[in-house]
């Protein structure tokens, strides 16, 4: 490709209507930033706007009754691509899940944020609606160790989800059974 | 007690030049390392931005009002900045020459601190003259030791034995060379009008008001058409030999990813660094001393020779003054004009500024001769 070059005037071969350009913009900035405000955020202490929809780090949930909703199935451990999640089920004799109508809750819940890569694979995947990417985009750790988020970690960070009781309206249906008494 | 007396009244000279080098010297250094934070302040503004604002000093940061302020001003910005290169490691590559490695700052950063030598920041304070020496050939000493901080670079460039800071360091060569020759070429008008080549004697010729402009003082740049000619050739041969934009061609980042200090760490990287801000400090001073009057002002007395303490600290502040309006032209310009390419550089010193300066030369002389 061939660029054709701009034929000069001798006022322009001077090199002061490029400097007097300059000067002009250059002034311009500078007293925008002096007076006005420059554009840089002043990071920890102003913070953007997240936008809705983004793919911030991914925490466990939980519903509007304080109950953990997540009911360690592991296909979110599965389909994880870094393998960042791990999960510990509670096994045949252990803990039972803190709401009715789910059969467990997993005993550890741990997702490596140093090996997430924040795909939201596993919001998409999980059938109980338990896991969310939300908006925390700044993870901080001094240690290794630190950036493992356990199940405790998760859930508070979490907080509750507003969002469908998938099996409330089963046990609802569930307890009318038992109520009715047939004549 | 009376042998003290005597040896100081004996070696007066000596003391009081040593006092007035470690002055001098403290002063520029100050100035150095200020002027980095003024050129990133100023660069900030330019490019929207706000520039370091976040080192305090714990107690100082701590009063009410004064303290945020000079905090967002970034005033302790230098003390810090001075500590890290001092902390940082000071790795030296294994494929380095080493001698030469370890001399290249150094040689950079000499020839700088003694330009300064001959400068006259002050007219007298006390009884001291507030120069360190008052050359007669002053401006011949200047450009002598001016030119040798090219070796310093090119030094580097060989010692660091790698591709890009080869190809500064003979940039640097060929550039500084040139426009060597230029620099000294275009201050000969001055010469030629002031009579003399001793720098204090110069500022006596640019004394009072002008003799044909109303409200103009009587400095070199405004004296006639050749002298301001000379002071625009003399402005661009100081971005040329102090290797600023538009004419970095030595350093280069984007093209030579840093040119001859690429191999270097730590003290020795701010050493090549101090070496460039104080050439900027020494040349701004010469062309203050020059073209624009040097410690003098046109009214309130203040161009004749102090006769009280506090006139020789105003004209030290006037001088100073003077320095740092060229100091904020330097770091201003670097924004204003985009980097010439090499071959545009040599073309323009050698093809377009060194006839030109040539002509002002053969202009100036005959109109000299003329006139007389």
């Amino acid at each position: 490709m061939y660029v054709k070059r701009a034929q000069l005037s001798w006022w322009e071969k001077l090199y002061i209507p490029g400097l007097i350009g300059g000067l002009r913009i250059t002034w311009r900035h500078f007293a925008r930033t002096l007076f006005k405000r420059a554009v840089t955020m002043q990071y920890p202490e102003e913070r953007w706007v997240v936008p809705p929809g983004y793919r911030g780090a991914p925490y466990l949930v939980k519903d509007q009754d304080g109950a953990t909703k997540c009911v360690s199935c592991q296909l979110c451990e599965f389909v994880c691509p870094p393998k960042a999640i791990r999960i510990i089920p509670p096994g045949p004799a252990g803990q039972i899940a803190d709401r009715p109508n789910a059969e467990k809750m997993p005993r550890e819940f741990e997702i490596n944020m140093l090996r997430c890569i924040f795909c939201g694979l596993c919001q998409e995947v999980c059938p109980e609606e338990a896991i969310f990417l939300q908006k925390d985009y700044s993870l901080v750790g001094l240690t290794r160790g630190e950036m493992i988020y356990d199940k405790e970690k998760l859930l508070a960070l979490g907080g509750v989800h507003p969002g469908v009781q998938k099996w409330k309206h089963k046990l609802d249906e569930a307890k009318e059974q038992e109520m009715f008494k047939p004549v | 007690m009376d042998w003290i007396s005597k040896t100081i009244a004996e070696n007066e000279f000596v003391i009081f030049t040593l006092i007035k080098i470690a002055c001098a010297v403290a002063g520029l250094l100050t100035m150095v390392a200020y002027s980095v934070l003024v050129e990133r302040k100023v660069s900030a503004f330019i490019q929207d931005r706000v520039g370091p604002n976040r080192t305090a000093i714990p107690w100082i940061a701590a009063i009410p009002i004064i303290g945020p302020f000079l905090v967002r001003l970034g005033i302790f910005q230098p003390i810090a900045d001075g500590l890290k290169s001092f902390l940082k490691e000071d790795f030296t590559p294994a494929h380095v020459r080493k001698i030469y490695f370890w001399l290249a700052p150094a040689v950079a950063m000499v020839p700088a601190f003694l330009t300064i030598a001959v400068i006259p920041f002050g007219s007298t304070l006390g009884k001291q003259q507030m120069v360190i020496a008052d050359l007669n050939v002053g401006v011949l000493y200047t450009f002598g030791i001016v030119s040798l901080a090219v070796y310093g670079i090119v030094l580097a460039g060989y010692a660091a034995n790698s591709k890009y800071p080869f190809i500064g360091g003979i940039r640097s060569s060929a550039q500084l060379i040139s426009y060597e020759i230029t620099m000294g070429m275009s201050v000969i008008p001055v010469f030629l009008f002031g009579g003399t080549l001793n720098l204090s004697e110069l500022i006596h010729e640019q004394a009072g008001w002008h003799a044909w402009l109303p409200f103009v003082p009587n400095w070199f740049v405004f004296q006639s058409p050749m002298t301001f000619l000379s002071f625009l050739i003399f402005l661009i041969a100081a971005f040329a030999e102090t290797n600023r934009l538009p004419f970095d061609m030595p350093e280069c980042e984007t093209e030579l990813v840093g040119g001859y200090n690429t191999e270097y760490s730590s003290m020795k990287f701010a050493m090549f660094f101090m070496g460039e801000y104080a050439a900027m400090i020494a040349v701004s001073g010469l062309m203050v001393v020059l073209f624009f009057g040097g410690w003098t002002l046109p009214f309130g007395g203040l161009n004749e020779m102090a006769t009280s303490i506090p006139m020789g600290l105003a004209h030290i502040g006037i001088f100073i003054g003077k320095l740092l309006c060229f100091m904020v032209v330097f770091i201003w310009v670097r924004w204003m004009v985009p980097r010439f390419r090499y071959d545009q550089l040599m073309d323009l010193g050698w093809k377009r500024i060194l006839p030109v300066a040539l002509a002002n030369i053969i202009i100036t002389a005959t109109w000299l001769w003329w006139r007389a």
